[in-house]
């Protein structure tokens, strides 16, 4: 628990040092209310998405199918739309689409006991191959403009985008359930010890399949925010999403392997890649280099704790 | 209990996005706000402002394609003494341009001189960007006509489809059967030049051409490939194939530059000098056409520039001039025509590197 204290404390730091450097070498305009409104903007769907993954890997399972979640439900309010209905109920039916999806991979998991890796990787294609055969490679954009300014107007008299407004509003919901909820605990059980999970009587299967139904809603969810943030419906829409979220929860401190890590980790994970990213491109940095330093963020986020945790026990052991 | 969790966060969502209205159909939906508004006049004689700062914003960097239209771009922008800042995301999905295009608002850049890989995903972006007083110019690939001032055209189809005929008639010497190696059935692009192809063809200098067949080679290498075959096994007497696109017109030359065919079926079509280098120097094809990226790249940059400069608004009718490229006029829907392609001969295709 002290180690993950610290790795909290690390990015809390990594954000405050990115945030200062970039105020700095921006001339202020780094933190600026409109380039704090670009950046809440583009980590509102990986906000969003992380929220949910977070339990399931704390859980000790993952879900790599998120992405194509959002592109599926992308390509279903395309189509719906064309058919005619209205989005007050196109809404509802995608977030329950989303359900599904994520209710397939749940009962795959729990009750064929596959391993969620590999499900999740077929499902990966099968989600985002569905989508195609829904919309096609076309895209549908002629939503109305009271639905898709949402994604280009910030709340009135602020410089916050709605769809933070969102994460947060679903950040604190999430929060309290794995932080303060007898809910969040039986997660942590699993995670750090499925066996000992089950003998303490936490129904582990059940809490599994309805992670996996709250990870596919809140795609969803993503989905139609990206849908109308971009005013644009399409299949290929957050193609290769899953992996930005990943690295985002496991920049948080999660552990990959089950039992660890907060929700405010996950969060300053997201705000860290997506900061970092925004300031990097304000300087007119390469892409190339975007990505080798979100790669090489993510491999010390990975190291990091393991890494202090050699050191630890090694202090342990010293006389 | 965990059931009842999850309804309960699935729900609020639900309430959150729908908590905005009830009833929107797309027929009820209206149109969103139309029509690029240029109250302001241009003024012909305004000087090209120095010192601009246009963005260039690719659909993706390291594209060959892309990385000629920017050569053409800093050309621009070194005759004009602008700061052309080249940037641009790793992948062509239809949203990863948006983040660059509030960069560059976010930036106060003068100008951003983009290609669209969505017309409509980058659209929101764009009209902010143009709030916040950046001018924007599309080329190559359009955005939404309302969220952008000037839109630069490669080519007409007229002229894209009439260049060919004449590539071709005049590389079997004005008269035999010929044949058209297209793509996909229902390609907007290339069944719009047939037609055009096809009314060139009735004019009288063209009456010893006599088109046989459209093969549809799908756009596929391989498909393409058996479809030569194919052409010219069908007709014997075949003298000259037009591939308008860029898979075809090589699949056919490579067929063409290693059977028996080779100088006695001409061919020409719309390709690159990269893909059509060896084919040239080999003799398989003596000339072909396509417009050149970089000559692109330096128009968009200078119509970027006119308008940041306050010579043109975007307007029909207004004329500007683009440096060694001479004048131009902008046509209805706020569109300037870059004007014919250019044809690759032995001559000159080592001067082309794309």
């Amino acid at each position: 628990m002290r180690n993950l204290l610290r790795w909290e404390t690390a990015l809390v730091f990594l954000l405050v040092v990115v945030a200062l450097t970039g105020q700095v070498s921006t001339d202020g305009s780094f933190l600026s209310g409109g380039n704090l409104f670009y950046l809440g903007l583009d980590i509102g769907e990986i906000a969003l998405i992380a929220l949910p993954l977070t339990l399931v890997i704390v859980a000790g399972e993952i879900d790599l199918s998120v992405a194509s979640v959002l592109g599926l439900s992308s390509a279903l309010i395309g189509w719906l739309w064309n058919a005619g209905w209205s989005l007050e109920t196109i809404i509802p039916t995608v977030i329950v689409a989303g359900a599904v999806c994520g209710a397939v991979n749940g009962l795959l998991v729990t009750r064929l006991g596959l391993p969620s890796l590999a499900v999740t990787i077929g499902t990966l294609a099968l989600y985002r191959g569905l989508a195609l055969v829904v919309l096609g490679d076309t895209a549908v954009a002629d939503f109305p403009a009271s639905y898709t300014s949402f994604g280009t107007t910030p709340v009135p008299g602020t410089d916050i985008p709605y769809p933070i407004v969102l994460a947060a509003v679903l950040a604190v919901l999430f929060g309290v359930a794995l932080h303060a909820s007898s809910f969040g605990r039986s997660v942590y059980a699993i995670g750090a010890n499925e066996e000992g999970a089950r003998f303490s009587g936490i129904r582990v299967k059940r809490v599994k399949l309805s992670l996996f139904v709250l990870a596919g809603a809140v795609a969803a969810i993503a989905g139609i925010v990206y849908t109308f943030r971009f005013s644009s419906a399409r299949a290929d829409n957050g193609l290769g999403l899953e992996l930005a979220v990943v690295a985002a929860v496991l920049l948080g401190g999660v552990s990959i392997f089950g039992g660890k890590g907060t929700l405010f980790g996950v969060l300053a994970g997201v705000l860290l890649l997506g900061g970092l990213r925004n300031l990097l491109i304000l300087q007119d940095t390469s892409t190339e280099v975007l990505t080798i330093v979100t790669g090489l963020l993510l491999l010390v986020s990975v190291l990091a704790p393991s890494v202090t945790r050699r050191v630890a026990s090694l202090r342990k052991a010293a006389p | 209990m965990n059931t009842r969790l999850a309804l309960t966060l699935v729900m609020s969502g639900v309430l959150a996005l729908t908590a905005c209205g009830g009833g929107t159909t797309k027929d009820s939906a209206g149109d969103q706000t139309g029509g690029a508004t240029n109250a302001a006049k241009g003024d012909p004689n305004a000087a090209l402002k120095e010192g601009l700062k246009i963005t260039f914003l690719p659909k993706q960097v390291n594209n060959p394609y892309f990385t000629v239209a920017q050569k053409g771009a800093e050309q621009a922008g070194t005759a004009i003494k602008a700061e052309v800042k080249p940037t641009g995301p790793s992948d062509a999905a239809a949203s990863s341009q948006v983040t660059y295009i509030n960069t560059a608002a976010q930036q106060k850049q003068d100008a951003l001189v983009i290609s669209a890989n969505d017309a409509n995903a980058v659209a929101p972006a764009l009209k902010s960007a143009r709030q916040q007083g950046l001018k924007v110019v599309t080329f190559d690939s359009d955005a939404a006509p309302d969220a952008r001032d000037v839109f630069i055209n490669q080519a007409t189809s007229n002229e894209i489809a009439a260049g060919q005929v004449k590539l071709i008639s005049e590389a079997v010497g004005g008269s035999g059967e010929i044949a058209i190696l297209s793509a996909t059935p229902n390609a907007t692009n290339q069944n719009a030049w047939i037609e055009v192809m096809k009314t060139e063809l009735a004019k009288p200098e063209y009456s010893g051409l006599k088109l046989v067949e459209t093969a549809y080679g799908n756009d596929d290498d391989q498909t393409s490939f058996q479809k030569t075959q194919g052409l010219l096994q069908a007709h014997p007497n075949l003298k000259g194939i037009i591939s308008p696109t860029t898979v075809g017109v090589a699949a056919a030359a490579r067929y063409l530059s290693s059977s028996e065919y080779k100088g006695k079926v001409q061919l020409t079509g719309l390709g690159t000098p990269n893909q059509m280098r060896k084919f040239v120097q080999d003799d398989t094809v003596k000339s072909f056409a396509l417009w050149d990226p970089s000559k692109l790249g330096y128009l968009a940059t200078y119509t970027a520039a006119a308008l940041a400069s306050g010579q043109i608004t975007g307007a029909e009718g207004e004329k500007y001039k683009a440096g060694e490229l001479g004048d131009y006029t902008i046509g209805a829907k706020g569109e300037v025509v870059l004007g014919p392609p250019t044809v690759f001969t032995k001559d000159n295709i080592d001067k082309f590197d794309f």
